[in-house]
């Protein structure tokens, strides 16, 4: 490598590295689209007033969590256990931004404490399974950005259109993240044996909590628990350095 | 609507501090090799967790989350962009639920 390109690697702009991460973070704002979309339309039938409907998905950023209070509000449920359900539902992300954080080295706390608002499970599934060691934060940055507009505009599309998708087509971008996170596996599996064994026991865990018949897990409990576990087990059996081929 | 302000503040703060503290404490400490590994451990079985078994509901037919699941995989094995893995998966489960 000549001076100039090492010179050029250690400088390149900000700019460079957030449209880096824009383009990284586009799979993610299209498989958003549809559930923000379903979203606005469900709070809208739970009879919660539209600016809330948009409020809510600007300032919570979190799918699942937002689908859950919508339905206790539509139930009637009291804002205390509300917000104690959210907290339940989202702590989860704990385990996620501490995976992110071993790659935000250096950074500072401003940097840190506004990136940390758009840790999801979809883009740490992006910066965690990153070849690299260190991610700039303008990179980072670009990965949330789009994803957090896509979640806004269509809570907000949902709630102006109610339900007039076509279905068939929504239906069918409700497997975007899901294949985004098989695109995102697929390659972490291929190059270690024991990540892959560890995905396995992962799978495993998950299958077993969820049709277990003694308990009725909830989804955000059901990803925490097998998570844990298999990372926990991998850690005590796989103690080898086992080398990305 | 203020009541809702008041419900909205608060699920904002407990989401965003389970994100917001990891990121900023741990960030300064060094991890012992056990909990380097673990933290090593944690995106394949978050992944796995967060795939299975919720892509069996992500569609009207088990049969078409399948196929696109599987297109996905066959996609990234080949190392195509997660672009073009997650268009192409959208496109297939589109296709099969037009055939069933």
């Amino acid at each position: 490598m000549s001076d100039k390109t090492i010179i050029e690697k250690q400088s390149r702009p900000g700019k460079y590295h957030f449209q880096r991460g824009l383009r990284d973070g586009l799979p993610v704002a299209i498989g958003y689209l549809p559930i923000a979309v379903t979203f606005g339309v469900i709070s809208r039938t739970a009879g919660l007033p539209s600016l809330a409907a948009v409020l809510m998905s600007l300032l919570v950023f979190a799918g699942a969590s937002q689908f859950v209070a919508v339905e206790l509000i539509a139930a009637g449920a009291a804002f205390p256990g509300i917000v104690a359900t959210t907290f339940f539902v989202n702590l989860r992300h704990i385990l996620m931004s501490a995976t992110v954080s071993e790659k935000l080295p250096g950074l500072s706390r401003g940097w840190l404490a506004m990136l940390a608002f758009g840790i999801t499970d979809e883009s740490f599934s992006l910066l965690a399974t990153d070849r690299r060691h260190r991610l700039p934060a303008f990179y980072v940055l670009g990965v949330i950005l789009l994803p957090y507009l896509a979640w806004t505009a269509g809570s907000a599309a949902g709630v102006v259109l109610g339900g007039q998708l076509p279905g068939m087509l929504e239906s069918s971008m409700e497997i975007a993240l899901y294949a985004m996170f098989l695109g995102l596996i697929v390659p972490e599996i291929k190059s270690s044996s024991s990540k892959l064994k560890v995905a396995l026991i992962a799978l495993a865990l998950s299958s077993l909590i969820s049709w277990n018949p003694l308990h009725n897990i909830s989804q955000g409990w059901r990803i925490t628990l097998s998570t844990v576990g298999a990372a926990f087990l991998g850690a005590v059996i796989f103690t080898g350095d086992d080398k990305d081929e | 609507m203020n009541s809702f302000i008041i419900l909205l503040t608060g699920m904002a703060l407990v989401t965003y501090l389970p994100r917001m503290l990891p990121l900023v404490i741990l960030s300064e400490i060094e991890l012992s090799p056990f909990w380097k590994r673990f933290m090593l451990y944690i995106p394949p079985a978050a992944l796995s967790a967060l795939i299975f078994p919720g892509i069996l509901q992500a569609t009207d037919s088990v049969f078409a989350a399948l196929a696109g699941g599987l297109t996905a995989v066959l996609l990234a094995y080949f190392k195509f962009s997660l672009l073009a893995v997650v268009l192409v998966s959208i496109l297939t489960v589109f296709i099969f639920q037009f055939l069933i």
